[in-house]
């Protein structure tokens, strides 16, 4: 899967918001990709623009392409895109609870792509969403499958959605935050069951998360998003081991580490996230970033290789402790 | 304190062993009933024999799953909800069953911020009436001193003072956390009840919260009860660690000790579940995953709570509560298990 320059724009009365401006990323066949950011960073709008969830109005894709095989998810019309939703191309969402249907029982939700999508029978479909339920550790499926989601707990009901995202063996499964809304006990039973199933299936995974400790046990690569822009990207050991963008840095430095006692006071980044009101000209980090100078508030910097696999879009070269002068 | 309110007064700095809030075997049931008579089946057992000592201008940090009856503690602690059993003694005080003026002035000693700064704070009041509501709930402060105290206070937590006359809505989520702070420091408590104060902020946000909380608890000798499920934020700003499980404390020690050496296996479990920001370190990681999902409180397990997820439960786990004891110096544990 390859996106290049995204952008999604959205509207209302008087403002636009500029969610994302310009993303480029691309998805490696069996790849785990880490996309880390604060709210507001444009994460979630970027992911689900490529496939087209965003209701427009208000959102709208000013530009950009996904290629995903040898199609543009964006300009397919909207029947061909239903099949690659929850076809080739599963999604997980934030929160369990209100992602599934409570009017409709468990089996009723998991069996209807697979009709759907891969025209099973009842008796057929029935059989394998028990099999999927069964995968993802859900104890004596048979019976549990007649059940509503109230019936669930919230761990129980990810695995669910889990299962219904799995259900057409997707290429791709984009997870949206999936372990925000539990327990660090039960994230860790998901994120267990995520790697086995990923082994198990070869599919791509795109794991959207704000909480840089979440993939680090994950990802093969991490990008990290700031402001609607892809700030740095590169192999999770490169990336965590040698951060190259400030903002990365400062994520890094202000997390306390649950493993090992920290400094008396935490580092802080001072001032807020940006408003995403006008197009960014500039570094959206600039206002807040210790290192920087004239260029930054007058250019915009774009990801540029600053490594083996390693991009990050920043004027000021943090080894060197000086503005890049190459380019 | 309430002769000079005016005046941010430092309070005299005590010693490592006094105590401010003692806890002893507290227990909330809330009655669940059924049918058109509605006759009491069974209760929740949200706080069920929680044992807690909180020492003068120190934090402890109270950590737990969601529903474990952590924000239910710290809500009875404040006489938010009346116990159904146990003691809770207050700067020696016992204030377990107070009622009336003296309840209410012991409210005033006792604060709480809360988790979601959005819907803590009435939209409708300008921030400036927002932090003088409770000087006027308490008539500490009138007019022209009253205006003062509120700009002092928001100048206190990083908050301009001109913005008095702003609504809620104009600001972001930290400066809401931060009006918040304001308030429950108006009337110059002696503790403050943090209930999960920073899990709506953003990362690079709550850093900034954090370090405004410690910088307070220096300048006004506060002490602290931090309710978290963020373990990783806890091992930062709390001296002392109490775990929760199901309503009942699995352990309580200094914060290094239990985090060097866990004693409970719930406790070793909740450790080795937090996510480390490092590849290395998580790859190298043996995780103890727990099976299933937390008992419900209306119907806990017999014996020791944690038995049904507990890796290394055996016989006795199911027969015999085990008991709250002391284990070398400040340490204390609930677990059959542990030397």
């Amino acid at each position: 899967m390859e996106v290049s320059d995204l952008q999604t724009v959205f509207w209302s009365r008087r403002t636009r918001i500029y969610a994302a401006n310009g993303v480029s990323f691309h998805l490696n066949r069996g790849e785990l990709l880490g996309v880390v950011g604060e709210s507001g960073s444009g994460k979630s709008v970027t992911m689900m623009s490529l496939l087209r969830l965003l209701p427009s109005p208000p959102a709208e894709i000013v530009s950009g392409r996904v290629r995903l095989g040898d199609r543009d998810l964006l300009s397919l019309d909207p029947s061909e895109m239903r099949k690659v939703r929850g076809g080739e191309v599963g999604f997980i969402f934030q929160d369990p609870m209100t992602s599934l249907n409570p009017v409709f029982t468990v089996g009723y939700q998991l069996m209807e792509p697979l009709r759907k999508h891969l025209g099973l029978g009842r008796s057929e479909a029935r059989k394998r969403a028990i099999e999927l339920l069964s995968r993802v550790g859900i104890p004596s499926p048979q019976d549990r499958i007649n059940d509503y989601p109230h019936q669930f707990s919230g761990g129980m009901c990810q695995r669910v959605m889990i299962a219904i995202a799995l259900a057409c063996d997707p290429k791709v499964l984009i997870a949206d935050e999936p372990t925000t809304a539990l327990d660090v006990t039960i994230q860790a039973q998901i994120l267990e069951l995520v790697q086995k199933l990923r082994q198990e299936m070869g599919m791509s995974v795109i794991w959207i998360t704000h909480d840089l400790g979440v993939v680090a046990g994950i990802a093969d690569r991490v990008m990290v998003m700031y402001g609607g822009l892809v700030v740095e990207c590169a192999a999770a050991d490169d990336l965590y081991a040698n951060p190259r963008h400030p903002y990365t840095r400062a994520l890094l430095e202000t997390v306390p580490r649950a493993d090992m006692a920290g400094q008396e006071r935490l580092k802080s980044v001072g001032g807020q996230p940006p408003h995403l009101t006008v197009f960014p000209t500039s570094c959206p980090f600039a206002p807040r970033c210790p290192h920087a100078f004239d260029r930054c508030r007058s250019e915009r910097p774009p990801l540029m290789p600053v490594g083996e696999g390693h991009d990050a879009a920043c004027w000021w070269d943090v080894i060197e402790g000086s503005p890049r002068d190459d380019v | 304190m309430m002769s000079e309110p005016g005046v941010l007064t430092i309070k005299p700095q005590a010693g490592p062993d006094d105590v401010l809030l003692r806890i002893i075997d507290l227990t909330l049931h809330f009655p669940t009933y059924r049918g058109v008579l509605g006759r009491q089946v069974g209760g929740i057992r949200a706080v069920d024999g929680v044992n807690l000592e909180v020492r003068r201008g120190r934090t402890l940090g109270l950590v737990g799953e969601s529903g474990c009856g952590k924000t239910t503690t710290g809500r009875v602690i404040l006489r938010l909800y009346d116990p159904t059993g146990g003691r809770i003694e207050f700067d020696g005080e016992d204030i377990t069953h107070i009622q009336g003026k003296k309840l209410r002035r012991m409210r005033a000693r006792m604060q709480m911020i809360f988790q979601d700064p959005q819907a803590c704070l009435n939209p409708r009041m300008t921030v400036g009436s927002i932090i003088a509501e409770p000087l006027n709930e308490h008539r500490a402060l009138k007019g022209k001193e009253k205006e003062k105290r509120t700009r002092e206070l928001l100048d206190a937590v990083g908050l301009n003072p001109k913005f008095a006359n702003r609504y809620p809505h104009e600001f972001s989520g930290g400066q809401r956390q931060r009006i918040g702070i304001a308030r429950a420091l108006a009337l110059n408590p002696d503790f403050i009840v943090c209930d999960e104060p920073i899990a709506a902020l953003d990362v690079s946000i709550q850093a900034q919260v954090v370090n405004l909380l410690k910088d307070l608890q220096e300048q006004f000798s506060l002490t602290y009860l931090f309710i978290s499920h963020d373990l990783s934020m806890v091992r930062h700003l709390c001296e002392d660690v109490a775990v929760m499980y199901l309503g009942k404390v699995m352990e309580l020690g200094p914060r290094d000790l239990i985090y060097k050496d866990p004693m409970h296996p719930y406790t070793k479990a909740l450790l080795s579940a937090v996510p480390v920001p490092d590849p290395r370190v998580e790859r190298a990681r043996q995780r103890i995953i727990l099976k299933g999902d937390l008992p419900s409180p209306a119907n806990p397990p017999s014996g020791c709570r944690f038995r049904t997820r507990c890796p290394v439960a055996f016989d006795r786990c199911a027969a015999e509560q085990p008991a709250w004891r002391k284990v070398a110096g400040n340490r204390w544990v609930a677990c059959h298990r542990a030397e």
